[in-house]
């Protein structure tokens, strides 16, 4: 496309959405972790690559 | 829906439409920006209708035409694919143990009133840490990633508990088939050799609070004295920062209306040696001397949009450091549950006071009509729980538009309740911080991905 260049697209629905809770718990509060929703990672979706890296290893 | 935004990244403005139900992010140039903006009826400054007259119909048209491809594959002006979401009230997997009601500073915009929560200077028992345990392997149900946050008050006040605690954790990990993930949040001036070689060794975080240059930390951050508490507290995060090596820390400071240049407090902060930093706003009644006006806040989205191009030019070229309100991964980021759910305080997030009252979170502590439970008898008022539950983006009008609603899930619900006295209440301010970070935060990612420096 001329104008217009695609940065990332529908993250919201890749295939990991599997709402398995394994992820770290999130608060924007005071003191607290600084994990806003939108700043964390997928937990299922680092297993996924750290299984990938070691294979490659 | 769409969202557009620019930012100006060195001599160039770089365009961008965010669809927001799907997550998709496009640079554009300015033609196709303006051509989105009329299209769909977003409104135009009187500059840049100017501008759009003066671009050529059959250019115009090959704009469109390629907006109207992405909307084709659902990459703009997409629907919502959610339109309604409860969360879960029989889980719980995470908690916060107020370790003690007690600290020895005396910070100046402390939202726990000195650690105390206006409460009595109680202090945890290992016999209610223990309780609190039993109750997390229980309720996590067949979850195995659990979390435990030791929290004050100064937690290193009660550090014989939380030993008592961790060990008593780990020895029921094989068992229940548990991994215990544990948080610790201190600030600094306790810490010795020794405690430093534990909290290395147990937590799998652990927050250092400082609030960057000496004259601001110094400010609001006092001992019981009257005294400024950064030399210590530095000295001491310095060392742990040293022992730390690889594994997770950060410090995490605040910035008030004292220190609306918390940029200088960030690479305050880098410079000495810091490389995992969040600086985020004071929290207070608009009455504090400390608080975030409304009137403070063109003050604030400069100083967000040049501490955003320091931070891309010192990530590139000699200090990389990670700042937690621009850290986003649009590849591997949460799923859309997550992002519905928010953070999961009354549902699977709560907190523990010292005496064993269940809270919705740690910002509830102390207040008595949000007493769930306790560690002996488990959940009571369930009603509580079931309010937090239906706490999404659904639940409050103002999410219904925003751009940054699966970013935030809606926003810190003690926040909304703290100053607004509703749940679902709107705490405008933090809203419009989010906004301009998020917008940031893409900005910085596109910049980085396309490697545009």
């Amino acid at each position: 496309m001329k104008h217009i260049k695609i940065i990332s697209n529908n993250i919201f629905e890749k295939d990991h959405q599997t709402n398995c809770k394994e992820c770290q718990s999130s608060c924007q509060s005071a003191c607290k972790t600084s994990c806003t929703v939108g700043n964390q990672s997928c937990a299922r979706e680092e297993k996924i690559n750290k299984k990938e890296a070691d294979i490659i290893k | 829906m769409i969202h557009t935004f620019s930012y100006q990244h060195k001599n160039d403005t770089l365009y961008f439409l965010w669809d927001i139900e799907s997550g998709s992010l496009h640079v554009v140039d300015y033609l196709a920006f303006l051509v989105c903006k009329e299209h769909y009826g977003l409104p135009l400054s009187e500059k840049e209708k100017t501008d759009y007259t003066s671009f050529l119909m059959s250019n115009k048209k090959i704009a469109l035409d390629e907006i109207l491809i992405l909307e084709g594959k659902g990459l703009l002006n997409s629907e919502p694919k959610v339109t309604n979401y409860v969360k879960s009230t029989s889980l719980v997997k995470s908690l916060c143990l107020n370790i003690c009601h007690d600290c020895n500073l005396r910070c100046k915009y402390c939202f726990a009133k000195d650690g105390t929560y206006n409460t009595s200077k109680d202090y945890m028992s290992p016999e209610v840490g223990i309780k609190a345990v039993d109750f997390l392997l229980v309720n996590s149900k067949s979850i195995r990633n659990v979390e435990i946050d030791f929290f004050g008050g100064e937690p290193m006040l009660n550090l014989q508990t939380v030993k008592k605690v961790i060990s008593y954790a780990r020895s029921k990990e094989k068992e229940h088939n548990k991994l215990f993930h544990f948080t610790f949040t201190t600030n600094c001036t306790l810490l010795s050799e020794k405690s430093m070689d534990f909290l290395n060794e147990q937590m799998v975080n652990v927050v250092l609070s400082l609030d960057g240059r000496q004259t601001t930390h110094d400010k609001v951050r006092l001992d019981k004295y009257g005294k400024g508490s950064y030399d210590t507290a530095l000295k001491n995060a310095k060392a742990f920062k040293e022992i730390r090596g690889d594994k997770q820390y950060y410090v995490r400071g605040t910035f008030t209306s004292l220190n609306l240049d918390f940029c200088k407090d960030i690479f305050a902060l880098a410079e000495e040696g810091f490389d995992q930093i969040s600086i985020e706003p004071v929290v207070l009644p608009e009455d504090h001397p400390l608080a975030i006006k409304k009137e403070h806040l063109d003050r604030i989205f400069k100083e967000y949009d040049f501490f955003a191009d320091k931070y891309l030019e010192s990530r590139r070229l000699n200090r990389w450091f990670n700042f937690f309100h621009f850290m986003i991964d649009l590849n591997n980021g949460p799923c859309v549950n997550k992002r519905l759910s928010g953070c999961g305080a009354g549902t699977e997030y709560l907190a523990i006071s010292p005496t064993g009252e269940i809270y919705p979170c740690h910002q509830f502590v102390g207040n008595k009509e949000f007493v769930i439970g306790n560690v002996y008898d488990g959940i009571i008022c369930q009603d509580i729980r079931k309010t937090f539950s239906k706490n999404t983006i659904f639940s409050k009008s103002h999410c219904e538009n925003c751009f940054a609603k699966y970013f935030c899930g809606g926003g810190c619900v003690a926040n909304a309740y703290n100053l607004t006295g509703n749940l679902n209440g709107e705490y405008e301010i933090g809203c419009m911080l989010t906004k301009k970070r998020l917008e940031l935060s893409l900005a910085i990612w596109a910049v980085e991905k396309l490697s545009l420096q």
